[in-house]
C-alpha cells in the first residue's frame, strides 16, 4: 500500500503544471548563466566561433562591440525563437532562426553604422558574419527550441558573455603586446622603444591571425590545467 | 674520471634517488648524468643490446658538424664590421669582435631553452631529453647578429613551449623548433629580422660610422630589391658574405655535411633531392626570366641556377633543417618528394616574393606539415602495390 501511494506521489511530481514555480535566479538558471563562462565555454571548450576570434581582436575596442553585438543578437535571438518554438514547423525550422538571426544582425548593423561609423567599418564583413557564427546557430538548435523563453535569455547571455571574456582576454594581449595599447591608450612608455633609444619593440607577430589562434590556445591550456573537469580520458 | 664517476655514484647519487629530499629534481640530475657518463638504465623491453648511438651522442655529432659554421660565422662577423667602419684588423682581431657577438646569442639561446625544458621535465616528472641542444646550437646561427638578446630569448621560448613541449617535448614536434624560432622573430620583428641594416654589425667603438658608400644588405637582399648584387658567387661559396651568423659559407657547411652523411645522420635522400630540387626550379627560372613581370625580376630570375644553390640559406637549410630526423618524412621514397620540394619551393618563394628572401625557412617549415601527408601517400602506394602482386600470384596460382 505504502508503494502505491509512494508512487502516486512520484507521477504528482512529473507534471509539468504541479510544479512549484522556479524563482527567477534558481540554482539551475544560475548554472545557465556560469556555465559558458567556464566550464562549457563556447570558444574555449565547444571550439565555436572561432572565425571572429581570429579576426577582429587585434584591438580592444572592435572586440568590445563586437562582443555587444553578439550579446544583443544573441539574447534577443534566443529570446526570439524560444517564443515561437511551438509554432515554428520543424523542417524549415533553420531557415527560421536564420531570418531571425539575420533580421537582428541588419539592426545592429544599422545601429553601428549610425553611431560608431569608424569601428563598423573596421569590423566589415564581420557584423555580416554573425549571422553565420556557429555559436548562435548552436545555441538557437540546442537550447532556444526547446526551452522556455526566461531560460532561453539567461543562456542567450551567458554564452554571449562566455564568448565575449575569451575576444576581449586575445585583444588585450593583441593590442599590449602587438601595438603597446589598450582602447587606443599608449600603455608602453615611448622611451622604451628602440627607436627612441631604449629596448623594446611591439610584437608585429601578434597583430597576425596565426598568434590568435596561439592565444586562444594557450587560454585553453591554462584553463584545462585549472579545471580538470574538462580533461578526457 | 673513473675517480670522478664513483664519488658522483656513492655521493651524489643517492641525494636524488626516490624517497630522498631532492627527488624532484632527479630529471635534472639524471640529464647531466647520462650526459656525462655512459647511463646505466637496464633495457626494459625484450631486446638487450643497445646501440652505443643514443640521443646524446647523436645530438653531439650534430653540434660537432655545426662547428666550421660557427667559428666561420664568429670571424665572418668581424670582418664585416670592420669592412664597413674601414678599419683595417688582423684575422684574430675579427675573430675576436665576432666571439664576444655570437657568444652571448649561444649563451641566450641555451641558457632559456635549457631552463624551459628542465622546468617542463620537472613538473612533468620526465626524463630530460636532448634535443634541444642541438636546436639551442642551430638558432643562434641562423639569426643576425645585431638582434637584441631578448627578442633571441623569446623566438626561443616560443620555439620551445609552443613548437614542441605542447606537442609532447622532444621527438613529438610538428616542426622544426629552430625554424620556428627564427619564422617567429621573422614576423614578429621584421625590422630586425630583414632589410639591410641588420646583417653587418656598424657600432664603431669609438663612434665611428661606416664608411661611404658601404650597403649592408645580403647578396639575396640585393637581388630581391635591385636585381644585382655586390658580391660573386665566389664570395658567397666562401662565405665572406652578410648574413645570418652561420649560414653564409657553404664550404664550412659542406665540412659539417661530410660528417653528418659520413656517420649516417642525416639522410644523404633528402640532401640530394633538396639540392636537385634547387636546381630544377633554378633552371625553370632561367628559362622563363624574358617573361618577368619588372627589370628587377628578370635580373632575378637570370641568376645562374647553381649561384642560387649558395647564396642564403639555401644550404644552411638544405644539411641542417630539412634532414631533421623528427619532422621530415620518414619514408625513403617520401624523403625523396619531401627533399625535392623543399628545394623547389625555396628557389620559388625567394625569387617570386621579394618580402621574404630567405625562401628556405618557409619551404622547410611548409614541407614539415606535409611531410606525414607525403608519407601516407607512399604507404597507401606500396599497400596497394603489394595487394596487385597477391592477387596475380592468387590469380595464377
Amino acid at each position: 500500500m505504502a508503494d502505491v501511494l509512494e508512487k502516486k506521489e512520484e507521477a504528482k511530481d512529473l507534471l509539468v503544471d504541479k510544479q512549484p514555480k522556479e524563482p527567477l535566479f534558481s540554482k539551475k538558471n544560475r548554472k545557465l548563466l556560469n556555465d559558458p563562462l567556464n566550464d562549457n565555454n563556447p570558444i574555449t571548450v565547444q571550439v565555436l566561433g572561432i572565425c571572429s576570434a581570429l579576426a577582429i581582436t587585434v584591438k580592444l575596442y572592435p572586440a568590445l562591440v563586437m562582443s555587444i553585438s553578439v550579446l544583443f543578437v544573441m539574447a534577443a535571438g534566443n529570446v526570439i525563437v524560444s517564443l515561437m518554438r511551438n509554432f515554428i514547423p520543424n523542417r524549415i525550422r533553420i531557415i527560421v532562426q536564420l531570418v531571425v538571426v539575420a533580421s537582428l544582425v541588419a539592426l545592429v548593423d544599422q545601429v553601428l553604422k549610425a553611431f560608431v561609423y569608424d569601428v563598423s567599418k573596421e569590423l566589415s564583413v564581420f557584423v555580416g558574419l554573425i549571422i553565420t557564427n556557429c555559436i548562435i546557430m548552436g545555441r538557437l538548435e540546442a537550447f532556444a527550441l526547446g526551452n522556455t523563453v526566461w531560460k532561453s535569455f539567461l543562456d542567450g547571455i551567458g554564452n554571449a558573455f562566455g564568448y565575449a571574456w575569451i575576444l576581449l582576454a586575445v585583444a588585450f594581449f593583441r593590442e599590449l603586446l602587438g601595438s603597446g595599447t589598450l582602447f587606443g591608450f599608449q600603455i608602453i612608455p615611448d622611451a622604451w622603444y628602440l627607436a627612441n633609444g631604449g629596448f623594446y619593440s611591439n610584437n608585429g607577430f601578434m597583430l597576425l591571425p596565426p598568434m590568435a589562434l596561439i592565444t586562444v590556445g594557450i587560454i585553453i591550456w591554462v584553463q584545462r590545467a585549472r579545471n580538470t573537469k574538462l580533461i578526457e580520458e | 674520471m673513473k675517480a670522478l664517476h664513483q664519488f658522483v655514484d656513492n655521493n651524489v647519487h643517492p641525494l636524488f634517488k626516490e624517497g630522498s629530499k631532492l627527488e624532484k629534481y632527479w630529471p635534472v640530475y639524471d640529464g647531466f648524468y647520462t650526459f656525462l657518463f655512459t647511463p646505466g638504465h637496464p633495457a626494459d623491453g625484450k631486446a638487450h643490446i643497445r646501440d652505443g648511438v643514443d640521443l646524446k651522442r647523436t645530438m653531439n655529432t650534430v653540434i660537432t658538424a655545426l662547428i666550421p659554421t660557427l667559428l666561420f660565422g664568429m670571424w665572418n662577423v668581424g670582418y664585416h664590421h670592420f669592412n664597413a667602419i674601414g678599419i683595417d684588423a688582423i684575422f684574430f682581431e675579427q675573430f675576436l669582435f665576432g666571439a664576444i657577438k655570437v657568444i652571448p646569442m649561444v649563451m641566450v639561446s641555451y641558457g632559456v631553452g635549457l631552463g624551459i625544458e628542465f622546468l617542463f621535465c620537472v613538473i612533468k616528472g620526465h626524463q630530460i631529453e636532448e634535443g634541444y641542444l642541438v636546436s639551442g646550437m642551430l638558432i643562434p646561427l641562423i639569426m643576425p647578429v645585431d638582434l637584441p638578446l631578448w627578442m633571441l630569448a623569446l623566438s626561443v621560448a616560443f620555439a620551445v613551449i609552443i613548437g614542441k613541449e605542447v606537442f609532447g617535448g622532444t621527438g613529438m614536434n610538428i616542426f622544426n623548433p629552430a625554424l620556428l624560432a627564427r619564422a617567429f622573430a621573422f614576423f614578429a620583428y621584421p625590422t630586425y629580422m630583414s632589410g639591410d641594416k641588420v646583417w653587418i654589425n656598424t657600432t664603431g667603438t669609438e663612434g665611428m660610422m661606416a664608411v661611404d658608400g658601404f650597403s649592408g644588405a645580403t647578396a639575396l637582399g640585393d637581388y630581391a630589391t635591385t636585381g644585382v648584387s655586390q658580391y660573386s658567387a665566389l664570395d658567397a661559396f666562401i662565405g665572406i658574405i652578410p648574413g645570418s651568423v652561420g649560414e653564409t659559407s657553404v664550404i664550412a657547411i659542406m665540412l659539417g655535411a661530410g660528417l653528418l652523411l659520413f656517420t649516417g645522420i642525416a639522410s644523404w635522400r633528402i640532401m640530394l633531392s633538396a639540392v636537385v630540387g634547387g636546381v630544377v626550379m633554378g633552371l625553370i627560372f632561367n628559362a622563363v626570366a624574358p617573361f618577368a613581370l619588372s627589370a628587377e625580376q628578370e635580373a632575378f630570375m637570370a641568376v645562374p641556377f647553381w649561384q642560387q644553390l649558395v647564396m642564403g640559406g639555401f644550404a644552411f637549410g638544405v644539411v641542417y633543417m630539412a634532414t631533421d630526423p623528427v619532422s621530415g618524412s620518414q619514408t625513403d621514397t617520401g624523403k625523396y618528394v619531401y627533399g625535392f620540394l623543399i628545394g623547389f619551393l625555396s628557389i620559388m618563394i625567394r625569387v617570386f616574393n621579394p618580402a621574404y628572401p630567405e625562401g628556405v625557412m618557409l619551404a622547410i617549415l611548409f614541407m614539415n606539415t606535409m611531410a606525414p601527408l607525403v608519407d601516407h601517400y607512399v604507404i597507401q602506394a606500396n599497400i596497394k602495390k603489394r595487394e596487385q602482386r597477391l592477387a596475380l600470384k592468387t590469380a595464377t596460382a
